[in-house]
């Protein structure tokens, strides 16, 4: 039935595993993977709980398509209380782990508790054991990774760690698996650690069976595939540029954030583009990317596989970087580049790395060194609090420095390590950080992308794009062309956007194939696949009771409609350049609108009459 | 003409569709563990490779076979385990020097490639033409290619977009 | 041209079938000295477990086989070889004429120097008969003592467990498997083996064996004695060559062939069991016992009784897959260390896993594991083509468990099958 229909409950309290059936109530009303598993979230923790402390649970989540030949059926996420927002987290990877998970036999492993010392799970189809894990505890990931395949003589083990930021404390720290697919956002990772849960390392030889209609599903994959490759952005863009397609086309709409948001477009765009990632190198003629890559079962393939400039200042006399991994993507090479003004390749490509070594949301690491940069530039800080270096914008010294202090959770790098809003707070200054509920922006300014500012403002895990990424309509016409300029009208984009997204993330797919499909191309998959009857109809439906769900869950944290907002750069400082010159973000003009078109009270609640409408 | 898959890595994406496709039709499963093709990740080279029996003349594993539980099919030329035969020794699986016959511990009896009868999934699976089914004769041009290319630099990103072609029929099979 | 193969083993057939394909105007006669069709011993072991019935033990299933292959298969047990004449004489009078003859009979087992092998309770396990035999016993309750831990007592293993007998093991060395398993390996299949329950007495002899009251006593060098109903001995085999001495034809260990598979005698081969071929990694001539060898004999032999000597022997990688109630275990080439070579070795005792490789230089020369199914041809593929390994040595030796990418990193782009052999 696509599901395993199986839930490992893992007490770190007590070292005790168990198996239990899933849910298929609740999996009839969220799907599965991140509207399931905060589902279980929701009734399982005190959403006041501390989000580091035993009371919190970290639950690894799969689609039904999680494991399927359904192209991008192979996404996971993890479920918990954010450590960096306090509210409900759910962080999204690829790679191959959630697969794996659905092979050895598993939905969905729910962490409790919190073990009195450092273990991993180790999986293997039926077997579960907590293993000892002093042996790759204050080790990164890519070192833990190397020595659990190797303890375990497995090549195919599929691992997700956290890394040494994540055991200092960081509270923005990403749980990495497959050495560079990352559950990002919002600090998980920070979240796994505290719990004293280094890894998660799991072999599936099952397989995945039960599908409903074998045939049909497979029919249903094939002319879903064909939709993406002849699709221009998932058939070329993508393959092709990866995420960073966008750099170029961002810049010329004015909606680039530069230098922590003071600025809308970004004079060194190009050098740090998709496309020069394809141009050759003066000192090695070899370009950046050495190919593209796919996560499972993705027939995009818009992951980057990059190296380094041997010669570059931050890996001259470190061969271990002299290799391919993971490259930049968009919005790290907008955070880690654009943001702090650095146009320099080949040092954005080594923070990436390292955010992947050790295990940092790569956005809000950026983002909090732009606020650090600003706070230097304004004299806030100084050399004695950054331990010696000069962090000006533009700095690509400045940004060696400050991932590997954040990695290693040393010196200036217990600041960065706040993230920019307690950093910001904590040197009087709240107002240079861009955040949401704590969380950092992504990529595209809300004052030349409108409808951008009212889905950062409401995402449910604070500024975020993967909670509604109407930049795909203002920008890139899809499904259809929005005017970005104009906020008008943008409250029902957004709450589209946002419920339908809270059904792909609930799959198993990947949402970039959400460029090429709606959930017409969605349902025939799920419903070929999965026992019910699933018509896009009932898959909005499914989307807008998740999203609902999450909003209750922050509610009942302390976390309401006031903080429903943006910072004040954004919404009183107009964009100096570009098509968006003069704008702000229309914030006020579309959030009661926004409001009244979810069935929420005016202050921003989910009303009697929604809940019951929805069944909450 | 007796027909061949034709496996090129330099086009290869690592999606392992062809795994997922190649154990569905034959375990009736999705289970990358029991796929008779595999694909082989390079990180640190940033390459990917796909591999599985090249149905070869020499025929290690039939003829290590103790109890002539691997034959020819004649329509493929594919070298076929026999499921009601083999006996699990697992001989066969030493015996191939390309380490393609692997034990499977749930049934007790080796796999390996058949080409699905003549119409490999794997191949109608890729979605990138890495893994193609043609003339047996092509693949040894291409491996002659593939023999010149080696040792030359790359000349620049690899990338490798979805091919074009029609939507593939998996009931025939 | 009369082509005669002594033998109906593996070695034997594959070669008749071989030289019927090479020489298609010959005549091909197979002389075969048991009464069974030609049978594989590989499959004794799946016929003790029911697995299989015995037929399924047959080289060749299907019904009137050889005779459309033009095959005589007669039976006879050989008795000499007229190098002058060609002709070998069978027992009982009879005699083939040939122009070519392969050597194909194989090896029996060798009876250990303990006094009481000769009782009705003590078997061997080595062809139909004894299997017949073993079979009777294995049931609840009963007591069977397996003298010897090698090959073949390891792989009859599980079919003795699984009847439900009580078993004990009793091994002169101080491991199980000690000619394919090193002390970490052989003492991990002990082990393994203590946990189901077998009694494994390692590194102590069997003194005797009596009979008391219909029953059998075994006694242990080491003083203890064990009552038992079946006592099995396998404690290691010998060439079936007998026959051969004084006819021509050089015998030490096993028939003494030169790198074309042929006796000292111009119209004589030899292969499989009976023969001492080149081994691969040593370049020395051996006796390897083993399935892989012996049908790789029979191939080229074949090839050259039938096309003049065109195929040159390399030697043959002595390797061995075993499984002992579920624990796979492997062992290829020099797996115990070649001179001035260098090793890497890993192990998960908890998990019953162990890879240990061998190399010279920057060549893997042997190997030898526990707990590995996938891929694991991919060593004897690196043995035989001697790839050199460049840096992939170095990751090998950080990390054993990458054979196939090494392999395939130093190959892929010439493409496998493409004379790398």
């Amino acid at each position: 039935m696509a599901w395993t229909k199986k839930v490992m409950r893992v007490n770190l309290t007590d070292g005790t595993i168990g198996e239990e059936p899933l849910n298929m109530e609740w999996a009839r009303q969220y799907l599965g993977q991140r509207g399931l598993a905060s589902k279980y979230l929701f009734e399982e923790i005190d959403p006041e709980c501390d989000a580091l402390g035993a009371d919190n649970k970290l639950i690894y989540t799969t689609g039904p398509l999680t494991g399927t030949m359904a192209s991008t059926g192979g996404r996971y996420s993890v479920v918990t209380k954010s450590p960096l927002t306090g509210t409900i987290a759910c962080s999204n990877s690829g790679g191959f782990l959630g697969p794996e998970m659905k092979f050895a036999g598993w939905d969905m492993i729910i962490f409790e508790g919190k073990s009195p010392k450092p273990v991993y799970l180790y999986v293997r189809d039926g077997h579960a054991e907590l293993v000892d894990a002093s042996e790759i505890w204050g080790k990164s990931v890519w070192a833990a990774d190397r020595i659990l395949h190797t303890r375990h003589q497995d090549p195919q083990l599929r691992i997700a760690c956290v890394g040494r930021s994540a055991e200092a404390g960081c509270l923005y720290s990403a749980i990495i698996n497959d050495l560079h697919r990352a559950a990002g956002r919002s600090g998980v990772g920070t979240v796994m650690a505290s719990k004293n849960l280094k890894a998660l390392a799991v072999r599936g030889t099952r397989g995945l069976g039960g599908i409903k209609d074998p045939m049909r599903f497979i029919r249903a994959t094939e002319e879903g595939k064909k939709v993406l490759r002849e699709h221009a952005v998932t058939g070329q863009g993508l393959p092709t540029y990866g995420t960073q397609v966008l750099m170029n086309v961002i810049n010329e709409s004015g909606a680039l954030p530069t230098r922590n948001m003071r600025e809308v477009q970004f004079e060194g765009a190009r050098n740090i583009s998709g496309e020069a990632m394809h141009e050759p190198r003066k000192s090695d003629n070899r370009p950046n990317l050495t190919t593209n890559a796919a996560c499972f079962a993705c027939t995009i393939a818009c992951g980057r596989i990059a190296t380094i400039d041997q010669n570059h200042f931050a890996i001259e006399n470190k061969p271990e970087y002299w290799r391919n991994s993971g490259g930049l993507e968009y919005e790290a090479a907008w955070a880690m580049g654009t943001d702090t003004g650095i146009d320099d390749l080949d040092a954005a490509t080594y923070a990436n790395f390292v955010c992947n070594e050790d295990g940092m949301d790569p956005i809000t690491f950026g983002a909090t060194v732009a606020a650090a940069m600003e706070l230097y530039e304004e004299g806030v800080i100084t050399t004695r609090e950054t331990g010696g270096v000069e962090y000006k914008f533009g700095s690509a010294k400045a940004l060696v420095h400050a991932v590997e202090a954040v990695a290693g959770g040393t010196g200036f790098g217990k600041d960065l390590g706040l993230g920019s809003k307690r950093l910001c707070e904590k040197y009087g200054r709240p107002e240079l950080s861009m955040t949401v509920k704590s969380q950092e922006f992504p990529a595209y300014d809300p004052r030349g992308i409108q409808g951008m500012g009212l889905a950062y403002a409401t995402s449910n895990r604070g500024a975020c794009h993967l909670r509604g990424y109407t930049v795909a309509s203002e920008i890139l016409g899809i499904p259809e062309k929005t005017d970005p300029l104009v906020s008008k009208d943008k409250a029902g984009l957004v709450k589209a956007f946002q419920d339908a997204t809270a059904v792909f993330d609930s799959s198993g797919l990947c949402l970039f194939t959400s460029f090429a499909w709606t959930l017409d191309n969605v349902a025939p998959q799920i419903d070929s696949a999965c026992e019910g009857d699933w018509s896009a109809e009932k898959l909005v439906e499914v989307g807008e009771r998740i999203w609902n769900l999450e909003r209750e869950f922050n509610r009942l944290a302390g976390i309401t409609g006031k903080g429903d907002t943006l910072p004040p750069r954004l919404l009183k400082e107009a964009a100096q350049t570009g098509p968006a010159k003069d704008k702000v973000a229309e914030l006020d003009d579309m959030l009661p609108e926004y409001y009244e078109l979810r069935g929420w009270s005016t202050d921003g609640n989910v009303s009697d009459e929604t809940k019951q409408r929805l069944g909450l | 003409m007796l027909k061949a898959l034709q496996l090129e890595p330099e086009k290869c994406t690592g999606c392992l569709q062809c795994e997922m496709a190649c154990s569905y039709e034959n375990e009736g499963v999705f289970n990358p563990a029991k796929s008779r093709i595999k694909v082989f990740n390079f990180h640190d080279e940033g390459r990917f490779a796909p591999y599985t029996c090249t149905q070869c003349d020499e025929a290690w594993c039939l003829y290590a076979c103790p109890v002539e539980a691997i034959a020819i099919n004649a329509g493929t030329g594919a070298k076929e385990v026999l499921g009601d035969t083999c006996v699990g020794c697992k001989v066969c699986t030493i015996a191939c020097p390309f380490g393609t016959v692997n034990y499977n511990s749930s049934t007790g009896k080796v796999i390996k490639c058949d080409l699905c009868g003549g119409d490999p999934w794997c191949a109608k699976a890729c979605p990138t033409g890495a893994i193609t089914y043609v003339d047996a004769d092509g693949t040894g041009m291409e491996r002659m290619r593939a023999w010149a290319r080696q040792g030359m630099p790359p000349a620049g990103a690899s990338v490798n977009a979805p091919a074009e072609k029609e939507i593939p029929n998996y009931e025939s099979a | 041209m009369h082509h005669v193969v002594i033998g109906a083993g593996p070695a034997g057939v594959v070669a008749a079938e071989h030289l019927r394909k090479y020489d298609p105007d010959s005549s091909v006669t197979i002389v075969g000295g048991e009464e069974e069709p030609p049978y594989s011993r590989m499959a004794i072991p799946y016929y003790l477990v029911k697995r299989i019935p015995e037929g399924g033990t047959h080289l060749r299933k299907s019904s009137g086989y050889y005779d459309r292959m033009g095959i005589d298969v007669k039976h006879g047990r050989v008795t000499g070889v007229d190098t002058n004449a060609n002709a070998v004489s069978l027992d009982g009078g009879g005699s083939v004429n040939y122009d070519k003859l392969l050597i194909a009979t194989g090896a029996s087992p060798v009876a250990p120097p303990i006094p009481g092998t000769d009782l009705d309770g003590v078997r061997n396990c080595w062809d139909l008969p004894d299997a017949r035999e073993i079979i009777k016993y294995c049931e609840p309750g009963k007591r069977i003592v397996l003298i010897g831990a090698g090959f073949i007592g390891c792989i009859i293993l599980e079919a003795l467990v699984a009847s439900g007998a009580q078993v004990h093991v009793v091994e002169m060395e101080n491991r199980m498997v000690p000619r394919m398993m090193n002390e970490t390996a052989g003492g991990l299949i002990g082990q393994w083996c203590g946990d189901k329950g077998i009694e494994v007495h390692t590194g102590t002899r069997v003194e005797s064996i009596d009979e008391k009251n219909g029953a059998l006593s075994v006694s242990l060098g080491d003083g203890g004695r064990l009552d038992a109903d079946l006592a099995i001995t396998a404690t290691g085999v010998a060439p079936n060559i007998g026959f051969a001495r004084d006819s021509g034809i050089d015998v030490d260990e096993g028939l003494l062939v030169n790198e074309y598979l042929q006796t000292r005698s111009e119209n004589v081969y030899a292969a499989g069991d009976c023969a001492q071929g080149r081994d691969f990694s040593t370049g020395e001539y051996s006796v390897q016992a083993i399935q892989p060898t012996a049908v790789e004999h029979g191939r080229i032999a074949a090839r050259n009784m039938a096309r003049g000597h065109e195929h040159y022997h390399w030697g043959n990688v002595n390797m061995n897959v075993l499984d002992t109630m579920g624990l796979i275990s492997s062992s290829f080439g020099l797996w115990m260390g070649a001179d001035g070579g260098d090793s890497a070795e890993l192990l998960d005792k908890n998990e019953y896993r162990y890879l240990n490789l061998q190399f010279k230089d920057d060549v893997l020369v042997g190997a030898s594991s526990l707990g590995l199914t996938e891929h694991v041809g991919v060593v004897r593929g690196l043995i035989q083509s001697k790839t050199r390994l460049k840096n992939w040595k170095d990751k090998l030796r950080k990390d054993p468990t990458r054979l196939m990418e090494a392999y395939l990193a130093n190959t892929q782009a010439v493409g496998h099958n493409a004379h790398v052999l």
